[in-house]
């Protein structure tokens, strides 16, 4: 057992010898295992182009979108492995945030809410309707800004607003994890802040992984730290630990800016 | 104003102007056709333009001879050729815009393939192809054994095939435009792949497809050639796609032929550029309003 890899007891999500590769050449992310503890904020960080992106979207399973893509190895969620899961059911109870904020341009706000159940064609009743959005909203504390606009177009909301929004759409479905890649980079500092309290307000409801590019990011407001090289899941621990007490030297240096 | 005092500046800003006004000549060179094309065709064909312009079908050889002899407009106008022409197109429309888009989408969702690649340049291919040939062609196919007959139906095929490599073409490249972000969205909510196409991808590209729908219909309405091989024309307004129909650029074709008709050539020809122009800056104007952000 690698001492720079700690084990989660009974974890939501478990990752287990995960290699992904595209074009079958060499492998993007390397034999990576680890468990997500629930109710919680696992931050993955690494410097550019080390897969924390591709690993992050194995797990729900977005690489399906280009075909040359494998992925070996097994994620389960809740002791289900997620590759025997129906795409949809596995969307549901994981959903995902990306980099630039990106609600549907041709639906309102409220459409972008119920997104989820509008475009699976999953028929709901007006007042249920309703009670999503509102819920939704009010959970990415963007309710009151915008309960007098909800049937104009998401796309004229701030950035910051427009990304509250995006996690409210996955919020919709009452997912148990919620990813999230690299969410704030696109955004100005105020919104930065604003997410991540909201992050962490939303760890009481929901299980958090994100990606991020920002290392005091990822040590304001992540419980556990993962930090990956060239593929490789260097070191993961608790945030805490891992950053004042780093075991791995690569780790160390990312950390005091040697590289990166 | 001290540096211009030398005189190399001096000569430099002269050879500047010389070059603008050059610029300026050429670009009023360009734009002076449709002047003058405009001008040429509203003057001759204004005094012609009235509600039975619109209302009535094109009048016979006798009846234009004896208005010419007194000094009459001639009387009647084009309502079988404009009929004709909503007819055809929206036949042509209906063939090609289905087929036009769906092949678009398979296009730009299979960029790496090489059958999308080689269709793509089949269809640019099909887009050079003489409309005087899809006449011929149209002629065999449907005159000869569809219809038995010349026909609205060949008509359409002819002009069908003639917008199918500008839709598709258009279709692509505003696919392509939109960010890969939206569809990855649709992906993440559990969207399955069809509805991502149809509920997100499409009607985000609306305004494009809408354009390149509007610009293929106004390079298709002045079709005149294959038209002569497969509608060949008609007096009379007719509904009826397996018989033979009017367009206005057969009346135009018809009228020219008439030493009788002049006239109404100009006033068919201003209707039909405006008609054309008309769907130009449609098309130019959604471009821009629906612009996605």
């Amino acid at each position: 057992m690698n001492e720079a890899i700690i084990s989660i007891d009974s974890p939501l999500l478990s990752i287990e010898k995960v290699s992904i590769s595209y074009d079958s050449g060499n492998p993007a992310v390397k034999d990576v295992s680890a468990g997500v503890k629930k109710n919680s904020i696992t931050a993955i960080m690494g410097p550019s182009g080390c897969s924390k992106s591709t690993l992050l979207r194995a797990i729900n399973r977005m690489h399906e979108l280009y075909p040359n893509t494998q992925v070996e190895g097994k994620i389960s969620l809740d002791s289900q492995n997620i590759f025997e899961m129906s795409p949809i059911e596995l969307r549901r109870r994981i959903g995902m945030v990306f980099q630039h904020p990106n609600p549907f341009p041709t639906m309102s706000i409220y459409d972008n809410v119920i997104a989820g159940y509008k475009l699976n064609g999953i028929k709901l009743k007006k007042s249920r309707k309703d009670e999503i959005v509102e819920k939704s909203l009010q959970e990415v504390t963007l309710w009151e800004e915008v309960k007098d606009a909800l049937f104009k177009k998401g796309t004229f909301l701030s950035g910051g607003q427009q990304q509250r929004l995006c996690i409210a759409r996955a919020l919709a479905f009452k997912p148990d994890i919620i990813l999230l890649d690299e969410p704030t980079s696109a955004l100005d500092p105020i919104a930065t802040t604003k997410i991540e309290d909201l992050l962490v307000e939303l760890k009481n409801d929901y299980t958090i992984v994100m990606v991020t590019h920002n290392m005091s990011q990822a040590a304001r407001i992540s419980d556990y730290s993962m930090f990956m090289y060239l593929g490789e899941l260097i070191e993961y621990g608790k945030t805490k630990i891992l950053f004042s007490n780093p075991v791995d030297k690569r780790t160390e240096a990312y950390l005091t800016g040697k590289f990166g | 104003m001290q540096a211009f005092k030398n005189k190399g500046d001096r000569l430099r800003i002269k050879k500047d102007r010389i070059f603008y006004g050059f610029v300026i000549f050429f670009a009023l060179l360009t734009v002076s056709p449709l002047i003058l094309i405009v001008f040429k065709l509203v003057r001759e064909g204004i005094g012609q333009i009235n509600f039975d312009f619109f209302t009535q079908n094109q009048p016979n050889t006798f009846q234009a001879m004896v208005a010419i002899k007194n000094g009459e407009t001639i009387p009647g106008g084009i309502a079988n050729g404009i009929v004709g022409t909503l007819l055809m197109v929206v036949l042509a429309s209906v063939m090609a815009i289905p087929v036009g888009v769906l092949t678009g989408v398979y296009l730009s969702e299979n960029q790496n393939s090489r059958f999308a690649s080689m269709v793509g340049s089949i269809s640019d291919v099909l887009q050079g192809v003489p409309s005087i040939v899809l006449g011929v062609i149209s002629y065999l196919w449907i005159v000869k054994h569809v219809t038995n007959g010349y026909s609205a139906l060949a008509g359409s095929t002819s002009l069908a095939i003639m917008m199918l490599p500008l839709i598709v073409r258009s279709t692509e490249e505003t696919l392509k435009m939109i960010p890969v972000s939206y569809k990855e969205a649709a992906f993440a909510l559990g969207v399955p792949y069809h509805r991502v196409i149809l509920k997100v991808l499409l009607p985000s590209s609306l305004s494009g497809l809408l354009t390149g729908i509007l610009l293929s219909l106004s390079r298709i309405l002045g079709e005149t050639a294959p038209l002569m091989l497969t509608a060949l024309g008609s007096s009379m307004i007719n509904l009826d796609i397996t018989q033979p129909t009017s367009a206005v650029p057969l009346l135009i074709w018809e009228f020219y032929n008439n030493p009788n008709m002049v006239s109404l050539i100009w006033s068919s020809s201003l209707f039909l550029m405006g008609l054309v122009l008309f769907f130009n800056i449609i098309a130019k104007r959604m471009a821009k309003k629906w612009k996605i952000q």
